[in-house]
């Protein structure tokens, strides 16, 4: 296994309020990796750390090093521009957040923000991450449509295409399915697991089956610290940690 | 205290009590819409009936007369329009572009919060104020005369802060998810504005617009500070020349003694009282079109 990824020693502060401590992580190449723990403990600022979107709200500090293989890129380095690490990385958001655009120009616009003109490309790739996303079929015709006329489990793999459109060498998942019925969840995971073959991914989710079901490797935090992180076989049937155990049996959290 | 149980109220009896309060606070809010719209129509009805004998294409197109049956208010509506045109060319960038600096640019420290304050404050001082701030900045300091330009520049002040709320208050209604879509995908702050923000606030920021320019158009007070004329018999030809404007020209025409001159003002308060009433509505239907295309 290829590590595409690798959290060392991060600390993480919001207006002087540590919310991560020493979290160190592998993210295995074309694998899902699942973030869980109760929720305040750091999951999702952990995952919004891979895409600097902390940055956006001034006020944040970053303490040790995300580095980005094969060329060893430490994404939270001073030096580098955030904008840079997000045109690496893509992310998906807990509720569907498509642009009130038509379809199409939804997915387009990651393109256009690199600079793509030529409408040829920009109708292929169009066509090409709708269809990884599943989501072809049923908009083919309506491509010019609004997004936001969508279902809500359609506007998320909308939402997956639009990532996917700007090909990103790490796809991050913010609990992508809490907003969305049994069906649409189904959908989603069913989506997520074929895509570990083309991107790799990293997931925060609240619903432990949905990890155990998806993700290849789980890792367990819990007051902004990993507890644990190992094989999701192994973490879910035969935890290493205490906490790990209470917290998958529902002892807590 | 009670000790009997919560379930063992009379609930129907406390149902309609509470009932009567509602019908009560219907009939008081009834009561006093009713009596300020009655108030405002009568005013209005008044106005038309006194003004609407007068509204004839010669009216529109006479210049001031000292004989009331000839007098017009050509050289008025004409210098509203060109007021109105400098205001805009002022007030529209220099407002949306403050509001999107504040929103989206400035670091939120003490600074921005003494600043945002202070727009708040200015939005509620006298209009006179501006009035004597420009005669002594744009006619005195920088020798713009009694100009359009002067008039202009100093509604253009007035108007601003309207402006540059209404800004703000669009741009905060995008919510913040819809931001974050557009960084996630690596976008810059340019291209997230851009492409989203000013997109999708447009229609609040048209509104306000609209009712900054509609509140400019009826203004009186600061343009006599800087000596807007009152007897204008020609037409400017640049931004420099002086002029006269619809409000103006009524206030004149009501403090004439004669009868029929109150006649002329009447008319062109209606027309003044038109066109702000059709900003308004203009102001009212982008906010509907935009609200229906705009969904989250």
């Amino acid at each position: 296994m290829v590590k595409k990824a690798e959290v060392i020693n991060l600390n993480f502060s919001y207006t002087d309020k540590k919310v991560l401590n020493s979290v160190s992580l592998p993210i295995y190449e074309n694998r899902i990796t699942a973030l869980i723990g109760p929720s305040g403990c750091g999951k999702t600022t952990l995952l919004r750390c891979f895409n600097r979107m902390h940055d956006l709200y001034g006020s944040v500090k970053y303490d040790g090093q995300i580095n980005l293989f094969p060329d060893q890129l430490n994404i939270l380095s001073k030096e580098i521009d955030p904008i840079e690490v997000r045109m690496k990385i893509g992310m998906v958001f807990q509720k569907p957040n498509p642009f009130p655009k038509s379809i199409y120009e939804n997915i387009a616009y990651g393109l256009r923000v690199r600079g793509v003109k030529k409408k040829s490309f920009i109708d292929e790739k169009i066509e090409d991450s709708l269809k990884k996303a599943g989501l072809w079929k049923e908009v083919e015709d309506r491509l010019h449509t609004s997004a936001t006329a969508l279902s809500g489990g359609q506007q998320q793999r909308l939402c997956i295409a639009r990532a996917l459109a700007t090909e990103p060498d790490i796809l991050l998942l913010d609990e992508p399915t809490s907003a969305l019925d049994p069906i649409s969840t189904a959908h989603i995971e069913e989506l997520v697991t074929e895509l570990k073959n083309a991107v790799t991914i990293v997931m925060v989710t609240h619903n432990l089956h949905q990890a155990a079901r998806t993700a290849d490797f789980t890792s367990f935090m819990y007051l902004g610290k990993m507890i644990e992180f190992g094989e999701s076989s192994q973490i879910f049937t035969n935890p290493k940690e205490q906490k790990t155990e209470n917290y998958i049996t529902g002892r807590f959290g | 205290m009670s000790t009997e149980p919560i379930r063992h109220r009379n609930f129907k009896a406390q149902a309609e009590r509470l009932k009567r309060q509602d019908a009560f606070f219907w009939f008081i809010g009834l009561l006093t819409l009713g009596f300020a719209l009655i108030t405002l129509l009568s005013l209005i009805v008044d106005m038309a009936m006194t003004g609407w004998p007068r509204i004839t294409q010669t009216f529109f197109l006479s210049f001031p007369s000292r004989l009331p049956e000839r007098a017009g208010i050509f050289s008025a509506w004409v210098g509203s329009l060109c007021v109105v045109l400098v205001t805009s060319l002022v007030a529209i960038p220099l407002g949306i572009a403050s509001g999107i600096y504040l929103e989206e640019y400035a670091k939120k420290n003490i600074w921005t919060k003494v600043i945002e304050l202070n727009i708040l404050n200015l939005a509620g001082i006298p209009s006179i104020t501006y009035g004597l701030m420009a005669l002594g900045f744009f006619v005195y300091k920088m020798h713009l005369g009694q100009s359009i330009l002067t008039a202009g520049m100093t509604l253009g002040l007035l108007v601003l802060p309207i402006i540059i709320v209404t800004t703000r208050e669009a741009i905060r209604t995008i919510p913040s998810h819809i931001r974050e879509a557009s960084y996630s995908l690596g976008a810059t702050k340019w291209q997230t504005i851009r492409n989203h923000i000013l997109p999708y606030s447009s229609g609040g920021i048209m509104t306000g617009v609209v009712i900054a320019l509609s509140r400019a158009i009826g203004e009186t007070a600061p343009l006599i500070t800087v000596g807007a004329l009152t007897f204008i018999a020609f037409l400017p030809s640049s931004v420099m020349d002086p002029y006269t404007v619809l409000p103006i020209q009524m206030f004149n025409w009501v403090s004439r003694p004669q009868e029929e001159f109150h006649v002329n003002a009447a008319a062109a308060g209606l027309v003044l009282l038109t066109m702000t009433l059709f900003l308004n509505g203009t102001a009212i239907y982008i906010r509907y079109l935009f609200r229906k295309k705009y969904k989250w």
